[in-house]
């Protein structure tokens, strides 16, 4: 098989089973490890293109294990966490994963979270950009366009999205957003990001209140998204 | 451990043995200082009874010690200050000594049976408790052995028919089947979610971690959880225009709408609506969940909030947890709840929270 390779690293048997059974299935390459150093030596030897990694590992805190591979490790992480650990997630993300999924989860949210975190970042090069056949960012003009409208947005919401589109399918922290948008000073004005948030959906979301691009990541951050794009 | 202890929650308990020496100490000094302007009024021997009141008043609150002391001081202190040949510990008539050695006597008995009353007052307080704990224990697991394997069951069961009657079964009947254990296993874990809460609240674990969020955004965000739920329920959504951003825990309140639309949607009849309105007033966040259904029996209403109690015609699977876990968080945040019925049938419940209020949201356009 010539698909990308992924290496599962969960101390669960079952997890593993049911991940090595979805990815084959999916033309995913798998190797898999139950512990911290088993993962380290694995990934070395044979560097996958993305680690599925469980924080709760036996030998070793998840979070230790990703700020090794971080060191040298330049691909996707995911992280694997149990129910309401929001802290543990926003701290994994700060490390240095790229995104994550809280068990139990489904298995069309794990494929499309794999997609697109190896599909990667869009280079930055590109002057427009395309969501959904409906929603355009020209980065020269700075201008946005719905359905071929111009949508007005004040220099805050522009930045915003942009930093979303440029993103896009990756959870981006509430901290993140604060931090890149706003400043260092403003990381824990997180009124702000509210306001902003609900005034972009407002402008750019046909249904603000049911938003397709910018959905709403309980107490972690926000994820832009979008089925298609060029 | 003490809550349901009355006895130890008395406010005298708390003394340290010394105070508790000087407070019978002076107590018996400064009634026993009473007596003596009064004595020429009420005569010495009804001194004897005050001053047995008051030993019997200290010795309901004090240990066994102190109230001995108590007990032999007063009888010294009567036999000196006011039996006759007052200020010395003689005594002179035949009768005056009797009532002086049964003064003793009756003083400390009362000291060590009042005593040994709240001992065994204490034991019994114990008793109950572990009564109820277990009882709520007992409860716990009946609801849990159920509502757990419900769905463990079918899944078992849906797994054994697919693994060894595969080539029987129509494809209708996989595609059931299959349904059937992705049902059970969403139910299981709404249950362990439900226990965690629960035992988080138990553990007084939780502290509320509050931030800025608009409510408008965390009730789409809730109903958006529960779509798979509310496929066949229309959901109506009034969120008042213009209001502030509320600084409370986003988590704990959206579990709680959570567990309220959660609640209605498995209650009611078809047909049925629910509506999740919120405001806000003066400075606290109101949020209302109401349906169009049948409400409450009114007798049940005060009980639906308790851990473990299911309406007594409920159907559903539950475990009677969801509503008392929407009383701990709210409680939590010092909020209120209330559920009442509407006069034309359906419940509403009603959540208020106190919170911090910003209106940035209408002032900044940068």
């Amino acid at each position: 098989m010539t698909g990308p390779l992924i290496l599962i690293v969960d101390d669960e048997e079952q997890i593993r089973k049911l991940l090595e059974i979805t990815l084959h299935t999916n033309d995913f390459n798998v190797k898999a490890a139950a512990t911290a150093k088993d993962a380290i030596i694995m990934a070395k030897t044979n560097i996958p293109d993305l680690i599925l990694l469980d924080i709760g590992l036996p030998d070793e805190s998840g979070q230790e294990v990703l700020k090794k591979l971080r060191q040298w490790y330049t691909k996707p992480i995911i992280i694997l966490s149990v129910q309401s650990d929001e802290e543990n997630i926003i701290k994994a993300l700060d490390n240095g994963a790229n995104d994550y999924l809280v068990k139990p989860f489904r298995t069309g949210e794990l494929l499309a979270r794999i997609r697109s975190s190896i599909r990667g970042i869009i280079p930055q090069s590109l002057n427009t950009h395309i969501f959904n056949h409906e929603l355009e960012i020209d980065y020269n003009l700075r201008v946005v366009k719905k359905n071929k409208e111009i949508v007005k947005l004040t220099a805050t919401e522009y930045d915003l999205l942009v930093l979303f589109a440029k993103n896009e399918g990756r959870v981006l922290t509430h901290q993140y957003l604060l931090r890149e948008v706003w400043g260092p000073g403003y990381v824990s004005q997180s009124q702000y990001l509210r306001v902003f948030i609900a005034q972009l959906r407002k402008k750019i979301e046909t249904e603000p209140n049911q938003p397709e691009y910018i959905l709403t990541e309980s107490r972690v951050g926000y994820r832009f998204v979008a089925k298609d794009n060029f | 451990m003490s809550k349901t202890n009355k006895v130890d929650n008395l406010p005298f308990q708390k003394f340290s043995p010394k105070k508790q020496y000087i407070v019978s100490v002076l107590s018996i000094l400064l009634v026993a200082s009473g007596c003596y302007f009064l004595s020429d009024l009420v005569g010495y021997r009804v001194v004897a009874f005050i001053l047995l009141v008051t030993v019997s008043l200290i010795a309901m609150f004090f240990d066994i010690m102190p109230v001995l002391v108590a007990a032999i001081l007063s009888a010294l202190v009567w036999d000196f200050f006011f039996i006759p040949q007052k200020f010395t510990f003689a005594i002179s008539s035949a009768e005056d000594l009797l009532m002086f050695l049964m003064y003793f006597v009756v003083a400390l008995v009362n000291a060590v049976l009042t005593t040994k009353i709240r001992k065994i007052e204490k034991l019994a307080n114990q008793k109950e408790e572990k009564e109820n704990t277990l009882k709520l224990y007992n409860t716990l697991l009946n609801s849990l052995s159920h509502e757990l394997r419900t769905p463990i069951s079918t899944i078992i069961g849906a797994t054994d028919n697919l693994q060894s009657m595969a080539d029987k079964l129509s494809e209708l009947n996989k595609y059931e089947l299959i349904s059937e254990i992705s049902k059970a296993s969403l139910q299981l874990d709404r249950q362990v979610g439900n226990l965690l809460n629960m035992s988080r609240l138990e553990s007084g674990y939780i502290k509320p971690k509050n931030d800025w969020f608009d409510v408008n955004e965390l009730i789409y965000d809730v109903l958006n959880q529960l779509k798979d739920e509310l496929k066949n329920i229309p959901v109506h959504v009034a969120v008042k225009e213009n209001l502030p951003l509320f600084k409370l825990d986003y988590g704990l309140v959206s579990q709680i709408v959570h567990n309220l639309v959660h609640n209605a949607c498995t209650n009611i009849p078809k047909y049925a609506v629910i509506t999740v309105r919120a405001n806000c007033k003066q400075d606290k966040l109101v949020i209302v969940v109401e349906d169009t259904g049948h409400g409450f029996p009114e007798g049940e209403m005060e009980k639906v909030f308790e851990k473990f109690y299911r309406l007594k015609n409920s159907k559903t699977g539950g475990t009677g947890l969801g509503l008392s876990i929407v009383k701990g968080f709210v409680e939590s945040m010092n909020g209120t709840v209330d559920l009442k019925n509407m006069p034309e049938g359906g419940a509403i419940f009603t959540i208020e929270l106190p919170s911090e209020l910003s209106y940035l949201n209408l002032n900044v356009k940068v």
